[in-house]
């Protein structure tokens, strides 16, 4: 659905549901340069299971209108304000990458507001390999290339993907190729370079979080999310083996079991 | 020194000949098993009632009934996926199922596509008399005429369809122009690179939005299995503009969903699978997807030796007195020579159209009199293969049709296989000596 953020058009899937503001809220954050179809595997299954769902295009993302916002700190607040905007007063939080960063500051400065907060492939900081970033501002395809390559797991280079026919790698691929790649891998990822506030902001979480971790993951290598969890009170830890930092397409089922369990447990739906 | 092969920032994903042996499928998923199972099976268990609800909700992947999708079908769907550069692909029973099945996602009654002339003879008939019938018109336009195929689209086209290489005269489409074409109009360009296979042509690098294949033909490669397939570049926005609503709009059939905003660069292959094979049920049998598995696992192998075969073929038949003429892109005069060095960089494929001296009799003669080359109506097979067009694949056409595609009478259509090349050569020169004489040989 579309729906104004301050003063710009956002989009967001629904999963494939109405919007239902009687529901609780599950909003889902995406990774550097990519789009609410990173979710499709995760959000339809809460929306139809009780939940309103928001998977968003990011300002300046998919389709999304608007500029790419420049820090973490302002994605962070602009989630918040995304709650604000379609009339809640709470929400559950689950981020990818990029998106803990986001999700992690945003709860961190709403601690009424966000009532449950799903990392995966997460860390407290994510420095940005310097190789990688040069090539995503200068606007050149290898970035997304490499990105890709790095993101999946020794096995998800082989595909078998859960979803018949779809070839994971070169999917996310065109997902991050959708818009120009210097306005939003290329200042994405020098968002997440510049952001050093994650290790902070997570002591302050008091709510219960969840960080699902993958062994093969390269982008965010699992001990630096172990220490990020570490930091987070109660936070509990699923290891994910076999598989990469795109644990959401590379590993969508198991992924979906983990992040199910906890969020069932920790924001139930309404009962009808 | 810098070892300008191994920098740390060229991405390690895997290339082409590794992608034919292993994409789409994981051993340890499959106890193990080294070879891709053959899941002959129709149906699936559900963990519980959530679980089938889910499936059938397109809430996460998985199977539920083998017309759908089946575990040996997907590996075969992600292996052509990985190979052509597409995000998703659908096989299908055979090449024209899955060309049905393209149109019949892209199009509704009251649409219209624009269609190059130069086609398979059954596909020409698809869509000059079959689809009409369910009220989609085409427009014919010759392969080269570029600047026609823009003057053909009209406020409801949907598409613009062609073979890369036109069968059976070697026609090329310039696919990056016509391409840019269909793009500035929003509608997408549909090519079947049968013909090529990913391993001489990437059509998604050049413009093209859907990839369609017969498998049958060079990617299964040993003549014993039907299968099709139309893959995805992932690159076409559907919601551009309001000319695909069945791509953008909410779907009755899956609980107001729209494909376009929820799959994006899978969302038309998760429409032809959701939608098309569901309700029309043009499935690939396993086996078969099993048998096209193996073909391409030495796809480049076979179509290195395939065009090399056919190149010296070409020579051949150029320097031969009974040859009126011959149309293969290696030639220098052949009118698509550089464009087919820009398509086709690896090889020229190995379909060859020639006219032999003496007109349908010769040719009768001839066909009738090789040995070693069969006589058939398939191509791409490991062996040779010939048939005289206008009295079998495209026997259908009437004498305005023909013309119109480019075909004439004195045309054999040469598949060249990877035999000897020596031995095709021999075989050849017993057909044209019966050539020479049709009426004497054929009364032996």
């Amino acid at each position: 659905m579309k729906f104004k953020v301050n003063g710009d058009e956002v989009f967001a899937s629904t999963g494939g549901r109405p919007f239902d503001k009687k529901k609780p809220l599950i909003i889902f954050v995406h990774g550097s340069g990519l789009t609410h179809m990173t979710w499709v595997l995760q959000t339809r299954y809460f929306a139809f299971h009780g939940y309103s769902v928001l998977a968003l295009d990011m300002p300046g993302h998919g389709l999304s209108s608007g500029e790419s916002l420049k820090s973490i700190e302002e994605m962070a607040d602009w989630v918040s304000d995304v709650i604000d905007s379609v009339g809640y007063k709470e929400a559950s939080l689950v981020g990818h990458s990029q998106g803990c960063l986001v999700t992690i500051e945003c709860t961190a400065k709403n601690p009424d507001k966000i009532k449950t907060l799903s990392l995966m492939g997460g860390a407290g900081a994510i420095p940005m390999n310097p190789e990688l970033l040069s090539l995503a501002e200068d606007n050149n395809p290898k970035a997304v290339d490499l990105m890709m390559d790095w993101a999946h797991g020794p096995a998800g280079h082989f595909g078998g993907h859960p979803v018949p026919g779809l070839y994971h790698i070169n999917t996310g691929g065109m997902l991050a190729k959708s818009r120009t790649i210097k306005n939003t891998l290329g200042v994405d990822f020098r968002a997440c370079d510049n952001y050093k506030n994650g290790f902070e902001a997570a002591k302050k979480i008091k709510i219960p979080t969840l960080s699902i971790l993958a062994t093969g993951d390269k982008m965010c290598p699992i001990n630096e999310g172990k220490k990020l969890a570490a930091l987070i009170d109660g936070s509990r830890v699923e290891i994910i083996d076999n598989c990469g930092h795109m644990m959401l397409l590379e590993e969508a089922d198991r992924v979906l079991k983990v992040l199910k369990s906890f969020v069932l447990e920790n924001f139930p739906p309404k009962k009808s | 020194m810098t070892d300008k092969k191994n920098k740390s920032t060229d991405p390690k994903t895997y290339k082409f000949d590794t992608l034919s042996l292993h994409a789409g499928y994981q051993p340890h998923k499959n106890a193990g098993s080294r070879q891709v199972p053959i899941y002959q099976t129709t149906s699936y268990l559900f963990d519980d009632v959530d679980h089938a609800a889910a499936l059938f909700n397109l809430e996460r992947g998985g199977h539920i009934y083998s017309r759908i999708s089946n575990p040996t079908v997907a590996v075969l769907e992600e292996r052509v996926a990985s190979l052509e550069g597409g995000t998703a692909a659908l096989a299908t029973s055979s090449g024209m199922s899955a060309i049905f099945l393209t149109v019949m996602t892209l199009c509704e009654a009251g649409d219209h596509l624009v269609v190059s002339s130069q086609l398979y003879g059954g596909t020409v008939n698809l869509f000059r008399l079959t689809l009409p019938k369910f009220g989609i018109k085409c427009t014919f336009v010759k392969p080269r005429d570029t600047e026609g195929f823009k003057k053909a689209i009209q406020k409801n086209t949907k598409g613009i369809f062609g073979e890369l290489v036109g069968n059976p005269g070697n026609e090329i489409m310039n696919m990056p122009e016509i391409s840019k074409i269909a793009h500035d109009a929003g509608i997408p360009l549909i090519v079947d690179a049968t013909y090529q296979t990913p391993y001489l042509c990437k059509p998604f690098e050049h413009g093209a939005d859907i990839v369609i294949h017969s498998l049958t033909k060079w990617m299964a490669g040993h003549g014993s299995s039907m299968a099709g397939i139309l893959v995805e570049g992932g690159n076409f926005d559907w919601m551009q503009n309001d000319k695909f609503p069945t791509m953008t709009k909410p779907y009755e059939g899956y609980h107001g969903l729209s494909f376009a905003e929820e799959f994006g660069p899978t969302a038309f292959t998760m429409k032809a699978r959701a939608e098309g094979m569901r309700d029309f049920g043009p499935c690939l049998s396993p086996q078969n997807a099993w048998n096209v598995l193996q073909g391409i696992e030495t796809l480049s192998v076979r179509m290195k030796k395939h065009c090399s075969n056919a190149e010296e073929m070409v020579k051949y038949l150029l320097g031969h007195e009974s040859v009126a003429w011959v149309s293969h892109p290696s030639v220098p005069d052949h009118p698509d020579h550089e464009l087919a060095k820009k398509l086709l960089p690896n090889g020229r494929g190995s379909m060859i159209a020639f006219g032999i001296k003496g007109g349908k009799d010769a040719g009768v003669a001839f066909i009738n009199n090789v040995k070693l080359a069969s006589h058939l109506a398939n191509v791409g097979d490991t062996r040779t293969l010939v048939i005289h067009p206008a009295s079998g694949t495209h026997s259908q056409m009437d004498e305005a049709t023909l013309k119109f595609a480019g075909l004439s009478h004195d045309m054999i259509r040469l598949s060249v296989g990877i035999e000897d090349i020596d031995d095709i050569k021999n075989d050849f020169e017993v057909g044209f000596r019966a050539a020479r004489k049709p009426r004497l040989v054929s009364n032996q």
